[in-house]
């Protein structure tokens, strides 16, 4: 068994470390090694999106990144959207828009949102689907994530305004 | 993509209640959004360890020897498990897992191959070890000597006189009767009704066409999982992301030889399956390496063993054709379906049958169906299973009578549609269906009215029928004293059904739908209840929640005329409140009734558990606008609109999210997805980057129409919504092409090389 090596990172705000073997991904650490299982594997090889996690400010797919890689960067996962017991305006606006049903890609899409919404507080529809589309949903057909989508940056130009 | 203007989402209403028909928030929402919910991957307890399955990299070989001692002798490495730690079966063993009649010895060799590989991913050997990083170095030392030989690509190529033969016992089941040699060909049966000859006599147009329909997966994001434990009192455990809890329990009985009540199988949160989660895979490996080294062993399958290991949905050959008088009149159908089975026999070419030319009133059909083994994984079911591959074929041959004969294609499919009382020709007469409103609704719907503008667009409609079904369902509910109920049920929820279910009991009980808190649970802890398929969870388990309720409001009132001292007759319950005169107005809402039950007689509990017949079909209809790059052959969907029968839509969102799901799994199907097969039978594009799902850029918003035609089957009038959605897609997106090009297409996918070489040979 390949010799592991200690890892420092901030993950959803809280400085955590971890042992780390070269081959296991950040997907695995996440998942198997902190217990964090709200981030999905359905593919792992980067191309279904439900792993996403926001790395130092960037969306990525878990899955691609070796946990080796993440020593000192900052790590936001699904558990760490809603904001202390209140959920964010786009978990609500997922509940309320019906933009799940098996829910298992539902993490993926929250948080590359939240990365969407950060950096475009007020896309249009094509923006949406483009940011979207490294995210694979089978179940719902995304018009209902698309509307979700709408009405959470709707609701935080609201609270920003 | 397109942002085109789209109607808003039209629900056309036939009764109203008070919570059957609202859109409230799921009651396992706040899990799902926040990463909470446990999915079969999330499952984890101590001292687990990790399989891995070693598969066959051949299409079609005999195994000659196998040799696990390297595998063995790695650091880490616990058990390794081969088809030799299963029982051994003779063929012809028919066994029902709760899914069915099928060949023990078929189910049994699909988990693990004994003498032969049947198709590329074939199960051959399994391994457990303290991670899964070893276990996964130790299968590739797992040495296996195979005689690879020639393979079966096609059901047309399996059914030749010299074809290689799969599987040396099986022989021909032909219209009813047992053959004598062996064979691919599983089955062949035959529906028909009235005089086909006499039909195309009486036509004055006739079209027959040949379509192929190519090899495509469901595509569920999550794939298959299972944790097993078998402890050392006897009792295995199974923690699984499946379909059907119940069957899981059945199958796993049966091919392992162990009694159901030595198994408990706990249903996790399921991220998706579409038909493909119905039948089991690595649940037994898991089960005999736990039994091997009396440890937990979870088995996580990779996106490649999904692809080459799980059930696609059958590549077929079909030919279809259809007489009509100059009037409109169909007089005449036929069609001949051969399907793919897979390694095993069991493709859905019966469902084909049956659904071919369901939605129209035609005196005179034959239907020959064959189902055909092929090296290929078992096909499994896939959303209203067998029917997008015929309707593919009928949809287009109807459109082609429509356009010759210069009738309005929604017309002419009024003019034929079935209605209460035509007879299938599989046997059955419909109750009261909901074919013509489904039309009706399309041809009045503004996407119809409006102009379909510009070079290369064109606008395709197309319908289709599932049958849906019933099967039995259990149901408890518990009265708590601050007048909530917990609900329990055992139906798998891949899609908002704990909400649907709910909402049927907090009717009865006049109580809101988040007074109701419905949990999924294992199969110890809750009566039977047959799977999450065949568009019947909101049918048969909103039914057994709907009585299950009433035996709650019959202990109610006997409850309430106990307190007032009066007939139990003399109290009514309506609108969440209990009522009785004893000279004086009595009355207790739910809720206070419900805090008095401790003091008054103790705890009240429902139950019911109901095997429902009538499930009502179901039809939808889709128009469908596109626009075809005459540069590149690439079809855009510009606007898209499904309308189905829902009968009653207990929770319309959920309704709207099937019906927009089921659309653009067929506009994938349709347009891109496709097992690429090699020239030794193996799939070439075995990730999600080459087979090519839509993402949300290659889709615009997918419009809906609910149309309520109450199912007479159903207490609400539920129709199941989750299967026929998909049906009408592939030929309507086909029939927009031909509107657009001129160009008939009869392969799947239509993908822009399929285009330019139709539009090539339509040139030359």
């Amino acid at each position: 068994m390949p010799r592991k090596t200690q890892v420092q990172a901030t993950i959803n705000g809280e400085p955590m470390d971890f042992l780390c073997e070269p081959r296991q991904s950040l997907l695995e650490i996440l998942r198997d090694i902190i217990g964090l299982t709200g981030t999905k594997e359905g593919c792992n090889d980067g191309n279904c999106g439900a792993c996403t996690v926001i790395l130092d400010g960037r969306v990525v797919t878990s899955c691609l990144v070796l946990g080796v890689e993440v020593e000192g960067c900052e790590i936001t996962t699904i558990e760490g959207i809603a904001i202390g017991h209140t959920l964010h305006p786009i978990q609500q606006a997922f509940l309320e828009n019906a933009a799940l049903q098996c829910g298992v890609c539902t993490p993926g899409f929250i948080v590359a949102s939240k990365a969407l919404l950060d950096e475009n507080p007020n896309p249009t529809e094509e923006e949406i689907r483009f940011w979207l589309a490294n995210n694979l949903c089978r179940c719902t057909g995304y018009d209902k994530i698309v509307r979700a989508v709408q009405a959470a940056a709707a609701t935080l130009q609201e609270t920003t305004a | 993509m397109s942002t085109t203007s789209h109607e808003p989402n039209m629900v056309l209403v036939n009764e109203e209640f008070d919570v059957v028909g609202t859109r409230p928030i799921r009651h396992d929402g706040v899990d799902k959004v926040t990463g909470r919910a446990l999915y079969g991957a999330d499952h984890d307890t101590v001292g687990m360890l990790h399989g891995s399955i070693l598969r066959s990299p051949h299409a079609h070989a005999r195994i000659v020897s196998i040799d696990t001692s390297k595998a063995e002798a790695l650091t880490g490495v616990f058990a390794v498990v081969t088809g030799q730690d299963l029982p051994e079966t003779n063929a012809g063993t028919m066994v029902d897992t709760g899914g069915g009649n099928v060949d023990l010895k078929y189910l049994r060799e699909n988990i693990l191959a004994r003498d032969k590989a049947l198709y590329r991913g074939h199960a051959v050997a399994a391994v457990a070890a303290s991670s899964l990083h070893i276990a996964n170095e130790a299968a590739a030392l797992i040495e296996v000597e195979y005689e690879v030989l020639e393979y079966v690509g096609s059901a047309l190529d399996g059914m030749k006189k010299d074809a290689p033969l799969l599987h040396d016992d099986l022989k021909t089941n032909e219209l009813g009767e047992k053959t004598d040699e062996p064979s691919n060909v599983a089955t062949h049966f035959q529906f028909s009704k009235g005089d086909l000859e006499k039909g195309f006599e009486e036509a004055d147009v006739a079209v027959e066409r040949e379509f192929e329909n190519v090899t495509v997966h469901q595509g569920y994001l999550e794939p298959q999982v299972a944790t097993a434990l078998w402890n050392e009192d006897g009792r295995l455990h199974i923690w699984c992301s499946t379909q059907g809890s119940f069957v899981v329990r059945g199958a796993c009985s049966k091919i392992l030889d162990l009694p159901v009540s030595q198994i408990r199988v706990v249903p996790m949160e399921i991220g998706g399956g579409f038909g493909g989660k119905l039948d089991v895979y690595q649940e037994p490996v898991a089960a005999l390496l736990s039994k091997k080294t009396g440890r937990a062993v979870k088995i996580v399958m990779t996106r490649a063993d999904v692809f080459e290991g799980t059930g696609p949905a059958p590549a077929s050959h079909i030919k279809v054709k259809i007489g009509a008088k100059k009037d409109g009149t169909i007089t005449a159908a036929q069609a001949y379906l051969a399907y793919e089975a897979g390694a095993f026999p069991g493709s859905p070419v019966g469902a084909a049958g049956m659904t071919v030319f369901a939605a129209y009133d035609v005196e005179n059909i034959v239907v020959d169906g064959y189902d055909v083994v092929v090296n290929k994984p078992k096909s499994a079911a896939y959303r209203a299973p067998g029917a997008p591959n015929a309707a593919f074929a009928a949809e287009q041959v109807i459109d082609e009578i429509a356009r010759a004969l210069e009738i309005d294609p929604i017309d002419f499919r009024l003019q034929n549609a079935a209605k209460e009382g035509t007879r299938r020709v599989d046997g059955p007469a419909y109750p009261r269906i909901g074919c013509v409103e489904v039309l009706e609704a399309m041809k009045n719907h503004p996407h119809y009215k409006s102009p379909i503008e510009g070079p290369n667009r064109g606008r395709g409609v197309g319908i289709g029928f599932w049958f849906n079904i019933g099967f039995p369902s259990s149901c408890t509910i518990m009265v708590n004293d601050d007048g909530t109920v917990n609900l329990v049920e055992g139906s798998t929820d891949i899609g908002g059904t704990r909400a649907s279910i709910a909402m049927q009991a907090a009717e009865v009980l006049g109580i809101a739908a988040e007074d109701v808190c419905p949990t999924v649970v294992d199969t110890d802890s809750i009566g039977y209840t047959s799977f999450t398929a065949g568009s019947r969870t909101t049918f048969a388990t909103g039914w057994a929640a709907y009585e299950a309720a009433n035996d709650i409001k019959r202990q109610m009132i006997e409850r309430a005329a106990k307190i007032w001292e009066v007939d139990a007759d003399a109290v009514e319950f309506e609108n969440g409140v209990f009522k009785s005169e004893n000279g004086s107005t009595l009355s207790m809402n739910f809720k206070e009734l419900a805090g008095k039950l401790g003091a008054t007689g103790g705890p009240i509990v429902g139950r019911a558990a109901v095997n429902p017949r009538h499930a009502g079909g179901s039809f939808a209809g889709n128009i469908v606008d596109v626009e075809v790059d005459p540069e590149t052959g690439k079809v855009e969907i510009l606007r898209f609109t499904v309308v189905q029968d829902a009968g009653k839509a207990i929770h319309p969102s959920y309704v709207e999210g099937q019906m927009q799901g089921g659309s653009v799994q067929g506009i994938g199907w349709a347009l891109n997805e496709e097992y690429y097969m090699d020239d030794q039978g193996r799939m070439a594009n075995t990730s999600l980057l080459d087979y090519r799902m839509p993402t949300s850029l290659d889709v615009p918003m997918i419009d809906t129409v609910i149309v309520e035609v109450a199912n007479p089957g159903h207490p609400y009038g539920v129709r199941g919504v989750g299967e026929a959605n998909i049906i009408p897609t592939t030929p309507t997106i086909a029939n927009a092409i031909h509107d657009a090009t001129g160009l008939r297409m009869q392969r799947l996918p239509m993908n822009p090389g399929a285009i330019m070489e139709a539009a090539w040979n339509q040139r030359k």
